[in-house]
């Protein structure tokens, strides 16, 4: 980066230093913290999506939108997540080529399960092979951030089901004594009053979801583990900044890092709590 | 709308075409000096080298990819990539599930690697590699206890901490890192297991592993490939 840098081999001390930590790769793990908060700030509303419709769904006075409501909140919360954050990716892209060659490569008669292999023709490759790496980068890291709305939303949607539940039932009879709707009820008593319930539950998925991202670097993603771990691992003379094995300082900085992440967080979930809090018929609510 | 989409996208499809093929390279990028990523952030080493003139021979237009080693045969049986040019020894375990080009690296031999002065006995200590290498294979056999790392440079950590007696590795891969470890390390047993290093390609993909074949061997025939093994490992280093 610097000028000076040209010839790293002959630099010493903070000199070495200061052209080691602008490397291009280096830069490439900086912009990997970009990654991960912006897996957080996009997972965080799409599990809520999820989680609404899943609760709301679970409620359903009919059946068949009442099963598949509940299966949906009990099948994700039985099943470990680290499996199906290693189905749901591989499964979308299969299922998505798959659909793809049917409709784009008609006339290709071979099967597309050949023995181990999964073959379709060109153009139905997602991305294709062409693409530029951004694409793929994307196309990744999309499927990845489905499969964190898809597991969290089912969290979350038990979280909101047992807080649209928590809401007092006269409350709601008040509301339709005095001829609201259904559909008003809902939005204008029930939505209203459960958060407060809510946060908890939330907030500890929020914590859950923050600590939850390096399983980005299973997906293949080229997250902060990937590069500290590429980055701290040791470097023999074949690379232009060779170092013994410096991995635990790396790690050193992802800790500091998450740790000032729930750090935040907790400040400001406690204030949202207490601004939630007021006017409530709770222990928190007559508090202040 | 739907007809729109599609013949929007049958004509990306054809135009596509018009271009030299892509074919994506699939590497692991941690295993100096097959491949490793460089300080700029690229795929570099050996295999970079040989990779980027078969490709440019064959008139493909390559990209690289980076894929952990332990996925890296999964990935490409479901299409994520189109070749393994990863330091893979041809076995014939792996040629049932996927399969190889000729060699374009000859047979080397792999090296147990211990602290110095460290009294290890190879076949019954604890002898660390990396998973799903012929290594590893050759070590569970063998008697000795195999702890298994998804790394090549854990499987060295691993010997520093003394979690393992001793790491089997590829020679080429551990003589640098024992040459600049001042003295810590030694090299204190060598084994030949495993053929050479080919080119993986998935079974149903005929024509790029004849494409490949056949640049390999004009670059075996004008001697370009000798030329990069010894820029890379060595005047000393096994040649064709």
């Amino acid at each position: 980066m610097f000028e000076y840098c040209s010839d790293p081999k002959s630099l010493e001390g903070l000199i070495w230093l200061s052209c080691y930590v602008t490397t291009p790769k280096h830069m490439s793990f900086y912009g990997s913290f970009l990654v991960v908060m912006g897996l957080l700030a996009l997972a965080a509303p799409l599990a809520m999506l999820f989680g609404f419709i899943g609760a709301i769904a679970s409620r359903s006075s009919k059946s068949l939108v009442r099963f598949f409501g509940k299966g949906y909140l009990a099948m994700i919360r039985g099943i470990p997540d680290i499996v199906f954050f290693l189905f749901i990716p591989i499964a979308l892209d299969q299922a998505f080529e798959y659909l793809r060659h049917k409709i784009l490569c008609p006339e290709v008669i071979e099967p597309i399960r050949q023995g181990n292999d999964f073959v379709v023709c060109t153009a139905a490759k997602l991305p294709l092979s062409a693409a530029s790496e951004w694409v793929h980068d994307l196309y990744g890291f999309s499927l990845a951030l489905l499969a964190f709305g898809f597991v969290f939303g089912a969290f979350t949607g038990n979280v909101l089901f047992g807080a649209m539940a928590a809401v007092p039932k006269s409350q709601l009879e008040t509301g339709e004594a005095f001829g609201f709707s259904p559909r008003q009820v809902f939005r204008r008593i029930l939505i209203p009053q459960m958060w407060i319930y809510a946060l908890p539950g939330l907030s500890n998925l929020w914590m859950i979801l923050i600590k939850a991202t390096p399983l980005l670097f299973l997906l293949g993603i080229e997250d902060i583990v990937y590069w500290a771990r590429e980055l701290g691992g040791i470097k023999t003379g074949v690379y232009d900044y060779p170092h013994p094995d410096w991995r635990a300082w790396y790690f050193g900085v992802l800790m500091i890092f998450y740790l000032l992440l729930t750090y935040i967080s907790q400040i400001v979930l406690d204030r949202l709590s207490n601004k939630l809090s007021i006017g409530q018929a709770t222990l928190a609510g007559k508090a202040i | 709308m739907k007809k729109i989409i599609l013949s929007a996208m049958l004509a990306t499809f054809m135009f596509g075409s018009a271009y030299a093929e892509t074919v994506r390279m699939g590497t692991e990028g941690a295993y100096p000096p097959y491949n490793f990523i460089n300080d700029n952030g690229e795929v570099d080493g050996f295999e970079r080298d040989v990779g980027d003139l078969l490709c440019a021979r064959a008139n493909l237009d390559c990209v690289w990819v980076i894929n952990e080693w332990d996925s890296i045969i999964p990935n490409l049986v479901s299409g994520n990539y189109d070749t393994i040019i990863a330091g893979m020894s041809i076995t014939a375990e792996r040629d049932e599930v996927i399969d190889f080009t000729q060699e374009y690296f000859p047979p080397s031999p792999s090296v147990f690697m211990a602290l110095s002065g460290a009294d290890v006995d190879v076949d019954s200590g604890v002898i660390a590699a990396q998973t799903s290498t012929i290594q590893a294979g050759y070590v569970a056999e063998s008697g000795a206890t195999l702890v298994e790392y998804a790394t090549p440079e854990e499987t060295i950590a691993a010997v520093q901490n003394g979690e393992a007696d001793a790491v089997l590795a590829d020679g080429d891969y551990l003589f640098p890192i024992i040459d600049e470890s001042g003295g810590d390390f030694a090299a204190i047993g060598e084994v030949s297991i495993g053929g050479g290093i080919g080119m993986g390609i998935r079974e149903s993909d005929g024509a790029l592993k004849a494409k490949m074949n056949a640049a390999i061997d004009t670059m075996k025939a004008d001697g370009s490939l000798n030329t990069l093994i010894k820029k890379w490992f060595g005047k000393d280093a096994n040649t064709f």
